[in-house]
């Protein structure tokens, strides 16, 4: 290869990165200061581009040169940035105070709201943007054309890392945001103003965000699919970086676009994973990313947020648990839909018990647990459709293929902690995904296989949903077993205080890691289950929309309670199943109610329950 | 005890809502159950449902089917994943009762839906999805697809590439199902129109997710003379407007699936490359047959926007459904999928046929050259492609189709 193209392939990754680095920059500000993994960034990132969209033209009609270009590229991220104080006011200001991750639902409700009111507002199509004027033309380098407006972009984001740097050294704002980065409680106890530094925040972050979306309106055009494209790729640049470092972004995004722009020369198909590859391989490596820190807060006693007191179920809630089951057995004798979204219920429930059995007991939390779930289907789905195995076999090897693979995964993971071994579980779900995916001669691709049905005494709905029944409710009442029993309280210690743990002579990794393998076969038991019930497998049973719809449950569920899982489960398909039908627009509908439940149920609804009996009392 | 109880009194519920299935009242309108990506595909499966809502209307207006009866579409979201999609297809069967399904967007969602109506024996009419599998290895007796599938469409574009002299291709495709496929379609069929012909580089970006910069690098560094495209929507448009800086597409043939159709051409706007060739939809230079231009205008009154190939694709579906209710006189099952075998139907774009070897019609679709007419894209000597000269062979086919 001739020196020349080398040259113009690395000032394409160059635009890339700094596109990157700028959205990332946003998200990595706001995590350090508000703790918050913000999923709306990426709405943030295509409103930018919605708005530019319509800017632009508007003022290039008065006056079709740069300047009008720029101002309203800057209107737009101001725009944006607003939108994030709107946010911020409204809905985070509120729930500060509730587990970290329940601001996560809020801002994933979020997420499914502004999906459905950009197609509102601006339509289904996709709408392109004016080019740069004065930028349109391509740039000679030697004999290659390179387009001026990357030259351009590539300036950018060495900018915007210069601007962010004096507004962190040089400013009163930027110090307490660095401050707030390090220690958070320490800029509270010493009486700065912190509801006006976290919107001061989500207003840098939202107009980054808004910034580097109206950047793209000359490249790409505004659609409604932007913001989880680009999303997933912020969060990898900025946990490479390490969270909260603005400079470990800059050379995460730089590193990225590097490898994108030579990795599609070496394996064309690569997009899908490189970064995630490069996720896992730096957190396996540096635990904080290149220029992370390790958290201030760890060595810290702080009130750990999950399961504190598995006490036993008091009266009222064996009355509501036997209740429940009778609910289930008695299914069949609604209509044959109730039975099918009841067997759906049950298997997702499960799903959600064996996650929290991570995230409540064991306080790992964890971003990809559908790859469990969905490994465990292909499991047993493989050996229907490819062995010609009965169903009976296949259901005991899916649990079997779910916690082998947590066993494998688990081994590095467990390794971190906190938000990291969050994104590292997030990494190996994609790396699964995407083997699922590519891996076309076995897994049948992104079409995945159809065939997969319950052997002919199980294949009623009534006798699968009983089936289901009977499985589930043993897991999950196994799994409860096992929170309760001394292995149950060791993850907990562990979870409390790793520290203090391991000086009473807990093997802290070996146990967490059993931990995530029992939670990974009891996910692949649902998968295989949920497998059965469909008739197919495909990859989206491991993607990233499956993993948040399992956290989603047991945030509403509440992590606190033990049973609190399937309650969420429950409440989270019934208002899913409930909206779907009745319009297009069922996506605002059901984000609007996880914010709803997330501001009126702050501990989700077992909290709830558990508050009016404390109440009551 | 009580177990046993219960499951026979649900086994009695079976019964009773099997006996609550269409076809036992008279005169009542005979419910479709229709589910598609409407929430998350809404370029396209908007204007396709606004098509079928005015050709439902139409039908009913003049008589309804089977002497009397009215056709119903019931339009749910399918969520856009296979999961999703089946429960939704359960809850149209056993909730809303309809007499068979229809519909669906993307291929996973289809052949899971398919493969739902194999085991419950029940109709299920694909209009959108693409894949060749629906049809080809995972076809089955209930599952019939309206759209020309991947194959198909490849081997249009591919035959108005016979008598160019470009030898040297490269491919760019969305790495997934429908991506690939067209790529090893390509790859096959290539040769046949140009001897010689080799492909010298390949480009698979993820879906949505384009690097335009440096796709577009690499496919220059390749220096072929012909470029076969398979990106389309935000993808293809950063991918044309890189490509047009870069000069990517001087001097080079460059075939393209689906860029020609009303969706993905309007968003290129200016940028439209000259000399594209491409299959589509020129709606706006379509003069006959005259059915097609009344369902246009019809179109055209009533939603006040040109009907996008979605809108025809949904027309054309509800004219060959209309046609099966009233050749088989029954919404039974059975008697529908034996109608649909073979079924000949008079639609807008004329005559097509349910192929009954391997369950696919014979609806076309254009071909022809983009070109720029003022600050927008047009299709230039459009011809219309009748399905039935690029169908698989009945040899490759029955290979393929091992229940067939």
């Amino acid at each position: 290869m001739e020196w020349d193209f080398l040259l113009v392939q690395a000032l394409s990754g160059l635009a890339s990165a700094s596109s990157l680095f700028i959205i990332a920059s946003g998200l990595t500000i706001v995590f350090g200061v508000t703790r918050i993994v913000n999923f709306a960034h990426g709405s943030f990132y295509m409103l930018g581009a919605y708005m530019a969209v319509t800017i632009v033209p508007w003022l290039l009609e008065l006056d079709r040169s740069p300047t009008m270009f720029f101002v309203g590229v800057l209107a737009s991220a101001v725009a944006v940035g607003l939108l994030g104080v709107a946010m911020e006011l409204l809905l985070l200001r509120r729930i500060y105070r509730v587990p970290e991750l329940f601001q996560l639902l809020a801002t994933f409700g979020v997420v499914l709201i502004v999906q459905d009111v950009v197609s509102m507002i601006w339509g289904p199509v996709e709408i392109p943007g004016p080019r740069a004027p004065g930028l349109r033309h391509a740039v000679y380098i030697f004999d290659q054309r390179f387009p001026a407006y990357e030259l351009f972009l590539i300036a950018v984001g060495p900018a915007v890392l210069a601007l962010l740097w004096l507004l962190m050294h040089r400013t009163r704002f930027g110090v307490l945001i660095r401050a707030a980065t390090q220690d958070r409680e320490m800029v509270g106890a010493l009486g700065v103003n912190q509801a006006m530094l976290f919107t001061g925040t989500l207003f840098l972050g939202a107009a980054l965000a808004g910034l580097g979306g109206a950047l793209q309106i000359p490249r790409v055009s505004a659609s409604s699919h932007m913001d989880l494209s680009i999303i997933v790729e912020a969060f990898v640049v900025t946990v490479i970086g390490g969270m909260g470092s603005v400079p470990g972004a800059f050379l995460a995004a730089m590193l990225i676009g590097q490898l994108q722009a030579f990795g599609v020369l070496v394996f064309p198909k690569i997009t899908l994973v490189l970064a995630f590859l490069l996720m896992a391989v730096v957190l396996v490596v540096k635990p904080w990313g290149l220029l992370g820190r390790p958290e201030a807060a760890s060595g810290r006693a702080v009130l750990p947020e999950g399961i504190l007191d598995p006490h036993p179920l008091g009266r009222a809630g064996r009355l509501l648990a036997a209740a429940a089951v009778v609910a289930v057995l008695a299914l069949p004798l609604f209509d044959a839909y109730t039975v099918k979204v009841g067997t759906e219920v049950l298997i997702l429930a499960l799903a959600a018990f064996s996650l929290n059995f991570l995230v409540g007991n064991g306080g790992i939390v964890s971003f990809g647990h559908a790859a469990y779930f969905g490994l465990g289907a292909y499991g047993a789905g493989l050996l229907v459709v490819k062995a010609g195995l009965p169903m009976e076999p296949a259901l005991i090897a899916a649990p079997i293929a779910g916690g082998a693979a947590a066993a494998l995964f688990g081994f590095f993971v467990v390794r971190l902690s906190g938000i990291y071994l969050a994104m590292l579980t997030l990494a190996f779900a994609q790396i699964a995904y995407a083997i699922v995916f590519q891996w076309v001669e076995v897994t049948g691709g992104d079409n995945g296989l159809v065939g997969v049905w319950p052997s002919s005494w199980a294949a009623s709905r009534e006798a699968y949903h009983y089936l289901t029944a009977v499985l589930t409710l043993g897991a999950i009442i196994f799994l409860r077993r096992v929170i309760h029993a001394p292995f149950g309280a060791t993850l907990r210690a562990a979870r409390d205080s790793a520290a203090r743990a391991d000086a009473v002579g807990i093997d802290v990794r070996t146990h967490r890691w059993l931990g995530f393998t029992l939670a990974g076969a009891a996910a692949g038991l649902a998968g295989g289950l949920y497998a059965f019930s469909k008739g197919s497998i495909d990859p989206t049973l491991l993607g990233i929309p499956m993993s948040v719809d399992f956290l989603s449950m047991i945030l509403l569920g509440g992590i606190q309670s033990v049973m609190g899982p399937v309650a969420g489960a429950a409440a989270f398909h019934a208002v899913k199943d409930f909206f779907m039908p009745l319009t297009d627009y069922w996506r605002l509908l059901l984000g609007l109610s996880i914010i709803a439940m997330v501001l009126v149920f702050p501990r989700g609804l077992a909290g709830a329950f558990v508050s009016r009996r404390r109440g009551a009392s | 005890m009580t177990r046993f109880t219960l499951s026979r009194r649900a086994l009695g519920g079976a019964a009773l809502v099997a006996l609550a299935r269409p076809g036992v009242a008279q005169g009542a309108p005979i419910r479709i159950g229709e589910l598609n990506s409407y929430a998350r595909m809404a370029a396209f499966a908007v204007p396709y449902r606004n098509a079928m809502q005015l050709a439902q209307d139409q039908v009913n207006a003049a008589g309804g089917v089977m002497g009397g009866r009215h056709i119903e579409f019931v339009f749910r979201d399918d969520g856009s994943t296979p999961g999703d999609a089946v429960r939704v297809a359960e809850e149209l069967l056993t909730r809303e009762n309809v007499a068979f399904l229809a519909g669906t967007y993307l291929s996973n969602v289809g052949l899971a839906v398919s493969d739902f109506a194999n085991q419950r024996k029940r109709l299920f009419l694909a209009t959108e999805p693409l894949t060749d599998a629906i049809t080809m290895a995972q076809g089955n007796r209930y599952t019939f697809r309206v759209r020309p599938g991947t194959y198909m469409q490849t081997r249009m574009l591919v035959e108005s590439l016979r008598g160019k002299t470009a030898k040297r291709w490269a491919i760019v495709a969305p790495n997934y199902d429908y991506g690939q496929s067209a790529a090893a379609n390509f790859k096959r069929l290539l040769p046949e129109a140009i001897p010689g012909a080799e492909i010298v580089a390949e480009q698979f970006p993820a879906l949505g997710r384009v690097d335009a910069g440096a796709t577009v690098g690499a496919l220059s560094q390749a220096r072929p003379d012909g470029i076969f495209n398979v990106l389309f929507g935000p993808d293809l448009t950063a991918f044309v407007r890189e490509g047009n800086t870069r000069g990517l597409f001087e001097r080079r043939t460059v075939a393209s699936l689906l860029t020609g159709e009303p969706e993905y051409m309007i968003p290129l706007g200016e940028e439209t490359p000259e000399g594209w060739i491409v299959t589509g939809y020129p709606v706006e230079q379509i003069e006959a047959p005259p059915a097609h231009k009344a369902f246009i205008e019809a179109y055209r009154g009533r939603f006040n926007d040109m009907p996008r190939l979605g809108s025809l694709l949904g027309y054309v579906t509800v004219q060959i459904v209309a046609n099966m209710l009233n050749q088989a006189r029954s919404a039974e099952t059975e008697a529908m999928v034996d109608a649909l075998a073979d079924l000949r139907t008079d639609t807008v774009v004329g005559p097509v046929t349910m192929r009954g070897l391997d369950h696919q019609s014979t609806l076309g679709a254009w071909v022809g050259e983009t070109t720029l007419r003022g600050r927008a894209g047009a299709m230039k000597n459009p011809r219309f492609a009748d399905g039935a000269d690029y169908m698989f062979s009945e040899a490759e086919v029955r290979a393929a189709r091992r229940s067939a």
